[in-house]
């Protein structure tokens, strides 16, 4: 398989990107719900949007009324996201908790499907415990209580977890703190008792919690997939939750990319256009360079998964640090080379810098993942 | 079966038949690689049997047509061959810069009488060419080359010096950047072609830090070059005053050469053959390993993207730069690391654990890497304006 778009994708990203642009703007979405302190961090109204652009369930199989799509569809839609710093439940809800429920019985699917494809639900993931990214270590525990379960423990960066429907929770039914073994994911319903959300918002003006779980009590229904078997699930559930935040990454560096080169060609200082002196032309070209390879491995990583490839875990990782190293540089040179205004909130650049710091962080930093890569092979 | 597939079948068949089973070896030496030329002598009877077979079926440049020397295969069956030489291992059984560099401008601007001539001498390997193209006082710069032809009607004569010549002490002909207009600078250069046994050419190799290298000076000293070899055989490609346009056509063909050759070598992960091989790895350097390897798998889907980008005519026709560049300096962190791994054994120069200092010779060599076939900044200057379009870049 060629590692470009197909007509079909190449239509979807046309699509995409134009409703994005239109709809998701920064001005009509993220300044916009910042400037009014929504507590939610987003927008409802959009995201009926979005279900009506079929993104909401594109993940979801058709069988389950979704369209089916993959990976890679996914971080076409991503990666206008980035571009767009357009805030949205797509990554926690339409991608990570969507392969989650993948793996859920038939009850569990009826259940919770419908409302993530119409738009009506939003639900998120609960898997860090901690300020980093560390899912080989679960404390959090839900022991046997009848015929169901009693859940106990903190999950952490619960993205817009007071605003979800429905979390799943990653937690340990047996076994020790680091066992791979004896993990078990619960779909958690928002109005579970004993289940306390701290809600802080982020550096991006995105929302998160800190969740509680104070005996929460479970039934057997809450269980997606089968008790003790949860961590093929959970890591499938991050290979594909960590290619999608690489594609939103992609869109974070092209966007904050292509408005530092048009502001190269703009500013005038020394009665010339400061994208005439090589010092910035170098950098800018380095940039480029960057964010195309991030771009590509990107892709790559998506069709891998796709494709059912047992590479796709390694170059999820390699794309997550990759494309953390190039948005990264992207919106440090963004904000240098505006100079004084780069550093005003009126200033669209800064916000890509605060996006991007918050990316890096979900799902494991360029350190993690560079980390991961030596581990997987074998040094 | 498809025609392909009958291809595949019928050059499997032929393969089995006519490469010798130490031709599918790894090179290991200078002299596994068979240049070809006048002077040529082969290392043994298999790189001789490879080589006739291959001349014979037109498979040293399978893709130029049967009148020139080649099988006239399409990209697809190009392709195919490729693929089915590596997957069996075969060497290649001519290396040249008569099939890299003059045969693919001979193919652009070349005339019927041109090509009959000097193609089919590069493809049945009696011809070894070299390439004069950077002057002493012209690298990056190359436009402002001093070396001069004065017209004197049915020939030049030739006075300069050209530098980085590769092979030039060994090659039969070379081609060659030549001033014949001082007032003119892109459009007074001629791209010559003559002999290097003309009265007055002479060559002295160049060592390098990394040790003997093929490079050479060459020095024209009255050097007269005719501007006929016979009917429709001129002494220069494409027309008088402008080489320049086949001198960029070449340098546009050798960078995507560079950048498509990036397979193998140079987007492999290194990290686990280094703790093979130290043992175990300070931490901080084994985190410069992992950031390396998501450099290096990361630029791998760069060069698959690249390549099938180019096949389809999609990408950005400046992009083969970007890929030099990112590919050429990677190599050179590669050998940092590689280096910084190996620790004192390493820094042997001359031992027979080190096969003669191939850790450090390589290292040093691949400073070069960044600098040959247009330097890292003159890749970005071309990204910034072809790409970017950064103002008065």
């Amino acid at each position: 398989m060629p590692l470009y778009h197909d007509d079909d994708q190449a239509m979807l990203a046309e699509t995409a990107s134009q409703f994005m642009a239109e709809e998701g703007a920064i001005a009509k979405q993220l300044r916009h719900w910042r400037d009014r302190d929504c507590k939610d961090g987003f927008g409802h109204g959009l995201w009926k949007q979005f279900a009506e652009m079929g993104f909401t369930g594109m993940l979801v199989s058709e069988d389950d009324g979704g369209l089916g799509m993959g990976s890679y569809e996914a971080g076409i839609v991503l990666e206008e996201i980035g571009r767009n710093l357009t805030p949205s439940p797509f990554l926690a809800s339409s991608v990570l908790a969507a392969t989650a429920l993948k793996h859920a019985d038939n009850n569990a699917r009826e259940r919770w499907l419908p409302g993530l494809v119409s738009g009506d639900h939003v639900y998120t993931v609960a898997i860090d415990e901690g300020a980093k990214h560390r899912p080989e270590t679960i404390k959090t525990r839900a022991e046997k209580s009848g015929n169901g379960f009693k859940l106990t423990g903190q999950k952490d960066f619960v993205l817009h977890g007071a605003s979800s429907d429905m979390l799943v929770v990653a937690a340990r039914t047996s076994g020790n703190d680091d066992d791979a073994d004896g993990i078990t994911l619960f779909a958690v319903p928002k109005d579970a008792a004993n289940m306390s959300h701290d809600a802080v918002r982020l550096v991006d003006s995105s929302m998160a919690t800190h969740t509680k779980f104070d005996g929460v009590e479970l039934d057997g229904d809450a269980v997606i997939g089968e008790v003790d078997g949860g961590r093929e699930i959970l890591n499938a559930m991050l290979t594909a939750g960590r290619i999608g935040a690489a594609a939103e990454g992609v869109g974070v560096a092209s966007g904050a990319m292509d408005m530092t080169v048009d502001y190269l060609k703009q500013r005038k200082q020394f009665g010339k256009l400061i994208g005439e002196f090589q010092a910035l032309q170098h950098r800018a070209a380095h940039l480029y360079s960057e964010v195309e390879i991030a771009r590509a491995v990107t892709m790559k990583a998506a069709q891998l998964l796709d494709g059912g490839s047992e590479k796709a875990d390694l170059m999820a990782s390699v794309a997550k640090a990759k494309v953390a190293k190039a948005a990264g540089l992207a919106v440090k040179e963004g904000v240098q080379m505006h100079g004084g205004i780069g550093m005003t909130d009126e200033y669209d650049i800064g916000l890509y810098m605060k996006r991007d710091r918050a990316l890096q962080e979900f799902l494991g930093d360029m350190y993690y993942h560079a980390g991961r890569v030596a581990d997987m092979s074998g040094y | 079966m498809s025609d392909h597939e009958a291809f595949r079948a019928e050059v499997r068949e032929w393969l089995e038949a006519n490469c010798p089973p130490e031709m599918r070896q790894p090179v290991k030496d200078e002299d596994d690689v068979y240049w070809g030329g006048r002077n040529a002598t082969f290392k043994n009877d298999a790189q001789k049997a490879w080589f006739e077979a291959c001349r014979d079926k037109g498979y040293t440049v399978a893709e130029w047509p049967e009148a020139y020397g080649g099988a006239g295969l399409t990209p697809a069956e190009g392709k195919i061959l490729r693929q089915e030489m590596s997957r069996i291992g075969a060497r290649p059984p001519l290396s040249s810069f008569g099939i890299w560099m003059l045969g693919p401008a001979l193919l652009k601007f070349g005339t019927e009488g041109q090509k009959q001539k000097f193609l089919n001498e590069i493809a049945r390997g009696e011809i070894r060419w070299c390439q004069g193209y950077s002057e002493p006082g012209s690298g990056s710069d190359l436009v402002s080359m001093q070396t001069f032809g004065e017209d004197k009607g049915d020939h030049w004569i030739v006075n300069g010096q050209k530098i980085w010549t590769s092979y030039a002490d060994e090659a039969d002909w070379i081609f060659c950047l030549v001033r014949t207009d001082k007032e003119n600078k892109y459009q007074g250069i001629t791209f010559m072609l003559f002999d290097m046994t003309s009265d007055g050419v002479s060559t002295k190799p160049i060592k390098l830090i990394s040790g003997n290298s093929p490079f050479c000076e060459t020095f024209m000293d009255d050097v007269k070059v005719p501007k006929s070899y016979g009917e429709d055989i001129p002494g220069y490609v494409g027309e008088i005053n402008r080489g320049w346009d086949v001198a960029k056509y070449l340098l546009g063909h050798e960078r995507e050469m560079i950048s498509g050759a990036g397979g193998g070598d140079r987007t492999a992960a290194i990290g686990a053959a280094m703790k093979r091989m130290s043992g175990e790895l300070d931490a901080v350097l084994r985190a410069e390993l992992a950031m390396f390897d998501v450099d290096a798998l990361a630029y791998s889907a760069m060069g698959e993207k690249f390549l099938d980008e180019m096949k389809a005519g999609k990408g950005h026709p400046a992009q083969p730069n970007m890929m030099k560049y990112v590919g050429t300096e990677l190599n050179k962190t590669r050998h940092e690391l590689m280096m910084a791994a190996g620790g004192s054994r390493a820094l042997e120069w001359e031992s027979e654990e080190t096969r003669g200092g191939k850790p450090a010779r390589n290292w040093l060599r691949t400073k070069a890497n960044s600098i040959e076939g247009g330097t890292s900044e003159v890749m970005l200057n071309v990204i910034s304006k072809r790409i970017l379009d950064l103002p008065g870049a």
